[in-house]
């Protein structure tokens, strides 16, 4: 019978099928930070028992780490936090990407560097946006606390089989149109929920042409929608960047031959069934920017704030609440939308190709006044690249301040914050009130995009910018 | 995790869609290595000012909710980051159940905040839009509504002076999980035989 990308995996990690019909799935990987992760470690110790495959269980700090001053933790609630995971981590003998490793990053970030991240395989983390990883033919969910438990202690997961959804995106996207505003533009069309209870898998020719950062982007983002994962099928682009760089888990000389016959067999069938299937035309996707507190809030960036008794998805009086919060009249366009922060960055748009992208637009130009803008690398080693290319050259000489790897400024646990009523481009995955710094709002947006508004002080439509 | 068969408390009303756990607990209250003291922080920017004060108009803050324990709110409930503490801080503070509605093809919970609610025997009711609307009517109309919410009938009963009582599915692996409560971790090493089986096949590599 023939199968999607996603049945594939599923079956081949099927562990038992439990009399009520719940799959024990079992995990290839398992990803761990600090922030999710502590009262899982005490429930083993509570209950006596060990973490089965702790070789296959790595760790990193990533959410409480402060990215001036990185060993410098001044909040002691935060510095506990990250304390706890170095004892936990040692006791249960697993790795962790400590402060001082030169592999610390956001854990979405260092997954696929790291080479731990691979096509077939299974990966789970205490963190929503572990449906990065899918972005190389790898069923990736984020868990919760027990659900980390649960895997520590069986490297399995108790599931029922999830529903599939093809998004195939036909045509090629515009100049300055990235795989952030393909993404986005999907959430704005089907919902925050549109994907809840499935798996996404995209597809087309807009994916295709995505380097494997525009895909990990694009994946990034499928829980916004709702979705339980998100998928795009393994090609030469995902094995040319497993087989490239400095990847010390990813398969390598006969191992690696091996995975490519195994890897190339992963994508769907054509007759493969879908239960929902969805065509954009990505040749029509302008660059976006959110509105509102909610990431099915967004527009196209030639449109205006729109009118909250017609907002598709929404009913007037959240569409209300929202434009209040973030302080908005409708009727204006958003190219007249100021802002006094950026923020690049986050396990969205803080990789290398990121930081190339809005280096590219810093370059030559100043920051508007007034406007603070933070350029955050998702990993030391993203640190790295972009200093040896003397990205961070740039950024520093137009006024942006250059930052050590952490999530930052996408979820304010750390340091990095918006002040009430501050107005935010952010790169980030989320605009939730309160997300960035409680009364702050943000503005979801491609690197290109938030790099142009600091700029010019407010949003402007790139594809026509002088 | 405790058994639960049934419950019986007063109903909060919170009149929002999309409710996310971000909302429902703020990062600050997240980095607690605890798996308790949640609850007093439970919807914080909602409930207080900038100022500390608490805000007057959030249902949670009203006199006629006090002591609630069964939470209705709207449609994707639940959404956004998959943190547990978000279900901690609702149990903690006292509720046992949620009550949402589905709408149109919108779940009435969001995935992850679903499963991680059932795994601390924290109910997540799912029932018609125009039933949840009732419920919303009822409790404007009768301060201090009580509901009785009973798992093993797949029933939530309102105690008006004539009763109504709505049927909810859920998933039956989950209801007797619940019912008995099992230990999920517990259940899944009873299938080692099977896990040794698998490990000794399966590469993690490919």
């Amino acid at each position: 019978m023939p199968k999607t990308l996603f049945e594939k995996i599923w079956d081949r990690h099927v562990v038992t099928t439990l009399k009520d019909g719940t799959v024990l799935l079992y995990i290839d990987r398992h990803l761990v930070h600090e922030v999710t992760s502590p009262q899982a470690f005490e429930g083993l110790r509570l209950t006596g028992r060990k973490v089965r495959r702790p070789e296959l269980t790595f760790a990193t700090m990533d959410h409480n780490v402060p990215t001036d001053d990185r060993f410098n933790i001044k909040d002691p609630i935060s510095k506990a936090q990250i304390d706890a995971l170095t004892i936990n981590c040692h006791e249960f003998g697993i790795r962790l990407y400590d402060l001082e490793s030169a592999e610390q990053g956001i854990v979405h970030i260092i997954g696929p560097e790291l080479g731990m991240t691979l096509p077939g395989t299974t990966i789970v983390c205490g963190d929503s946006h572990t449906s990065t990883h899918g972005a190389f033919g790898t069923f990736a969910l984020g868990i919760g606390t027990s659900e980390v438990e649960h895997v520590l202690a069986t490297q399995c997961l108790p599931q029922k089989k999830p529903k599939t959804f093809k998004v195939e995106f036909t045509g090629k996207l515009q100049n300055f149109v990235t795989a952030k505003d393909l993404i986005l533009k999907l959430i704005g069309l089907i919902g925050t929920a549109g994907g809840t209870g499935y798996v996404l898998e995209y597809a087309g020719e807009a994916i295709r042409s995505l380097s494997m950062e525009g895909r990990m982007t694009v994946c990034n983002m499928s829980i916004e929608a709702g979705a339980r994962a998100g998928m795009i099928a393994p090609d030469e682009t995902t094995f040319n960047y497993i087989s490239s760089g400095n990847r010390p888990f990813a398969p390598k000389g006969a191992a690696l031959d091996k995975a490519l016959v195994f890897w190339r067999t992963l994508p769907s069938d054509p007759e493969a069934k879908f239960d929902r299937e969805l065509t954009i035309n990505a040749a029509e996707i302008a660059p976006q920017v959110t509105w509102g507190t909610s990431p099915g809030m967004v527009v196209d960036v030639s449109a205006k704030v729109p009118d909250p008794a017609h907002v598709p998805g929404y009913d007037r009086r959240d569409a209300e609440q929202a434009l209040e919060y973030m302080g908005l009249k409708p009727g204006t366009p958003m190219t007249e939308v100021k802002i006094d922060t950026v923020f690049i960055g986050s396990c969205t748009n803080a990789r290398i190709e990121d930081l190339r992208a809005a280096a590219a637009v810093f370059k030559g130009r100043k920051v508007a006044q007034g406007v603070r803008t933070l350029v955050v690398p998702g990993s030391q080693q993203v640190l790295k690249q972009a200093e040896a290319e003397g990205l961070d050259q740039i950024f520093k000489s137009s006024g942006a301040e250059w930052r050590q790897s952490g999530c930052s400024m996408c979820l304010a646990m750390n340091p990095d914050q918006l002040r009430p009523q501050e107005r935010c481009a952010s790169t980030s995955n989320r605009n939730f009130e309160g997300r960035q710094g409680k009364g702050g709002r943000t503005h979801l947006v491609s690197p290109q995009m938030a790099a142009a508004a600091a700029v010019t002080g407010h949003f402007v439509d790139i594809r026509s910018w002088k | 995790m405790k058994p639960l068969k049934n419950h019986r408390g007063r109903i909060v009303t919170l009149d929002r869609a999309n409710v996310d756990t971000d909302q429902i607990i703020a990062k600050q209250f997240l980095k607690s290595i605890a798996r308790t003291g949640f609850g007093e922080h439970l919807f914080h920017d909602w409930r207080t000012f900038a100022d500390g004060k608490p805000n007057p108009d959030f249902p949670l803050n009203q006199a006629r909710f006090k002591n609630a324990s069964i939470l209705v709110a709207r449609n994707n409930f639940g959404c956004g980051s998959s943190r547990e503490h978000a279900v901690w801080a609702i149990q903690q503070h006292g509720f046992a159940a949620v009550i949402a509605p589905r709408k149109e093809s919108v779940p009435a919970f969001a995935d992850i905040f679903k499963n991680n609610a059932s795994k601390n025997a924290l109910l997540t009711i799912e029932l018609l839009e125009s039933e949840v609307e009732e419920i919303f009517q009822m409790a404007d109309r009768y301060a201090g509504l009580e509901a009785t919410v009973d798992l093993d009938e797949q029933r939530v009963t309102l105690h008006l002076p004539e009763e109504i009582s709505f049927h909810f599915d859920i998933d039956a692996s989950v209801k007797e999980r619940l019912i008995h409560g099992l230990d999920d971790i517990g259940l899944t090493l009873k299938e080692e035989n099977a896990l040794r089986a698998f490990e000794a096949r399966h590469d993690v590599q490919i």
